[in-house]
């Protein structure tokens, strides 16, 4: 879990790169407070985000996040104890426009006792065809350290590589449409030191034994999306994306995303969205193996097992009152809540008891809470 | 990105090269709109003035930006036979006129809700200045505004203004 | 993988010249994508946290995030 996760180090640098448009992104600063209650996993803390422009022509941007995890997830209480543990990021961003084509550059890091994901990423953005068409490219690199609790030697590193083509269209005064390409490229120790796969085994008392996961030493993927977004004749919008994804660990997955955004009045602005995710298994991938060292390569990572998400959102921002400030243009309060439903064809709740191989599947909800403040200067 | 920006350079260079002139000035084509303060303005009515043309709407930044820039250009050289014409591109009228009591302006703002004149005026991005001399000729298009951008309206009207 | 990256900066270069396309939705018709709501990404804080909670419990990762729209101002 821990090494995909770290992908959100280019995942972030990838994002942060904002949008053409001929014009560069308002100056703001967001505080932000996440929260997500899950499966025995509770994580919150604050992201700060501040960008601010100089001359038109140039935006730098920060944002400081923590992650405060306090685990006691099915994969802790079976196999280890339940943990607190903080991890701290930071990235730095510069975009620069000329004319029709934005520059951005970012750099992140992030830090834990056992963990360390160093990127940096490079985008592109064009207009084109009458400001109609927006064609973007980027590169992100990642430096990743493992490391692990107990073991001082332990020192593993990851290597990560991403390419991505966007391609944004406007076709109507209503109707704009996207298509995202994104290539990823790890190589190194891509799995958890601390997790372990189980085997049959009739000598012991549970009748199944656990040794360490080994993963394969490279993974890489291929990622497509078509979004489109429309506004709807009484000022409201609706969006839709579909991605797919295939790997070379065997996973494939879709994803479907439908949201509504529904100004009321003009201060609040309402949205509601449903996501569905469903993927198939890794082929190295298996809740129970028949024998110890069954395969080369062995995993039992729910991320990685055949499953389902579904996830219910709804959100409201509102727009403060102005307060006089001359150097606060406007300013907003959003709470959005999230609540998602996790359901595993293939990875079994060893703590329901049973015959080993019999225990019942395993799923469970959780809540995700975004509760956010942002100013516009 | 480096081969992107030398071929307009290079376009440039080639026509200038090859010796060309400046086309003709072009008539401006004449319109006629209904104004803020009520009742319409045509633009061949101000023929004997230099006219500068700004289409401006409220949901385009730059525009917003420009507009107490443009109030000090209509300040300036209004007494020399210069009018602004600020030409709003809106299909409602309405976000424009509420806008306008935060931000006043002297100039008349004209209300092209059927977007008839940008049209015909080809307007290609949104702010748009359309230059016009005293004998209703187009002598400059600037499309966009940055920061900066107002000294280059100041230079265009002051050589207008001498004719 | 580079040649595929050399390819597409050659094709963001050719096309910046290509102008022989008439925008077929004009400048002044563009009010709908000003629109905050029209926005693919409003508050960027947040995208990228439930991005992380996404990808921090699926396998999938990528393809992501949207640039363009907008008004098109300058």
């Amino acid at each position: 879990m821990k090494a995909t996760r770290y992908l959100l180090v280019l995942a972030v640098a990838a994002v942060a790169a904002p949008a053409s448009g001929g014009v560069l992104p308002e100056d703001r600063a967001d505080v932000l407070y996440h929260r997500y209650d899950g499966g025995g996993v509770t994580i919150d803390g604050p992201s700060l985000l501040v960008r601010k422009k100089f001359a038109e022509k140039y935006s730098v941007s920060a944002n400081y996040y923590v992650d405060m995890v306090s685990s006691a997830s099915i994969d802790v209480v079976t196999t280890a104890s339940p943990y607190k543990e903080e991890r701290t990021q930071g990235s730095l961003a510069f975009d620069m426009l000329n004319d029709k084509t934005q520059y951005s550059v970012s750099v992140t890091n992030s830090d834990e006792n056992d963990y360390t994901a160093n990127s940096a990423s490079f985008d592109l953005s064009q207009d084109l065809f009458g400001d109609l068409t927006t064609l973007s490219i980027g590169f992100s690199r990642g430096w990743d350290e493992v490391r692990k609790r107990g073991d001082a030697n332990f020192n593993e590193p990851v290597d990560r590589r991403s390419y991505r083509l966007g391609l944004s269209q406007i076709l109507t005064p209503t109707l704009m449409m996207g298509f995202a390409f994104e290539t990823v490229t790890d190589e190194g120790f891509l799995n958890n030191p601390y997790r372990s796969v189980r085997y049959l085994d009739p000598d012991s008392p549970a009748g199944y034994a656990y040794q360490p996961e080994v993963y394969p030493r490279t993974r890489t993927s291929n990622a497509a999306s078509l979004s489109a977004r429309y506004f709807l004749p009484y000022r409201a919008a609706v969006h839709g994306e579909y991605r797919y994804f295939t790997d070379t660990w065997g996973i494939d997955a879709s994803t479907l995303q439908i949201g509504y955004t529904h100004p009321l009045g003009k201060q609040w602005i309402l949205e509601a969205g449903y996501r569905w995710y469903n993927q198939s298994a890794a082929d190295f991938y298996s809740d129970l193996f028949d024998r110890p060292d069954a395969q080369n390569f062995m995993g039992r990572d729910k991320e990685l097992s055949t499953f389902t998400s579904h996830m219910l959102s709804a959100g409201a921002t509102y727009e403060l009152p102005s307060f006089g400030w001359k150097f606060l243009r406007r300013s907003t309060v959003n709470l959005f809540y999230d609540r998602i439903r996790y359901e595993y064809d293939d990875f079994r709740d060893v703590t329901a008891g049973g015959a080993p191989g019999t225990e019942q599947l395993y799923g469970f909800d959780a809540d995700v809470l975004r509760l956010f403040v942002s100013g516009w200067f | 990105m480096r081969p992107a920006n030398l071929l307009p350079a290079l376009l440039l260079a080639t026509s200038l090269a090859a010796g060309a002139t400046a086309p003709a000035p072009e008539p401006a084509p004449d319109f006629s709109l209904p104004s803020r303060d009520g009742g319409d303005v045509r633009l061949s009515d101000l023929r004997g003035q230099v006219v500068m043309i700004n289409f401006w709407a409220t949901w385009c930044g730059p525009c917003r930006q420009e507009m107490p820039l443009l109030e000090q250009i209509q300040a300036k050289y209004e007494p020399l036979g210069f009018t602004l014409l600020g030409v709003n591109v809106e299909p409602d009228s309405a976000p424009a006129t509420t806008w306008l009591e935060k931000v006043p302006v002297s100039f008349p703002i004209l209300f092209d809700t059927q977007n008839a004149v940008a049209e015909r005026f080809g307007v290609q991005g949104m702010p748009s200045s359309v230059f016009v001399d005293r004998e209703g000729r187009v002598r400059h298009v600037h499309r966009g505004y940055k920061p900066g951008d107002e000294a280059q309206y100041a230079d265009m009207i002051r050589s207008l203004v001498k004719e | 993988m580079r040649a595929r990256v050399t390819a597409i900066l050659l094709l963001l270069a050719g096309a910046t010249g290509c102008s022989g396309v008439e925008p077929w939705v004009k400048p002044y018709e563009r009010q709908n994508f000003a629109d905050p709501i029209m926005s693919a990404d409003r508050d960027p804080v947040s995208s990228a946290y439930l991005n992380h909670v996404f990808e921090a419990r699926e396998g999938a990762r990528g393809a992501l995030g949207s640039h363009g729209g907008g008004c098109g101002c300058n």
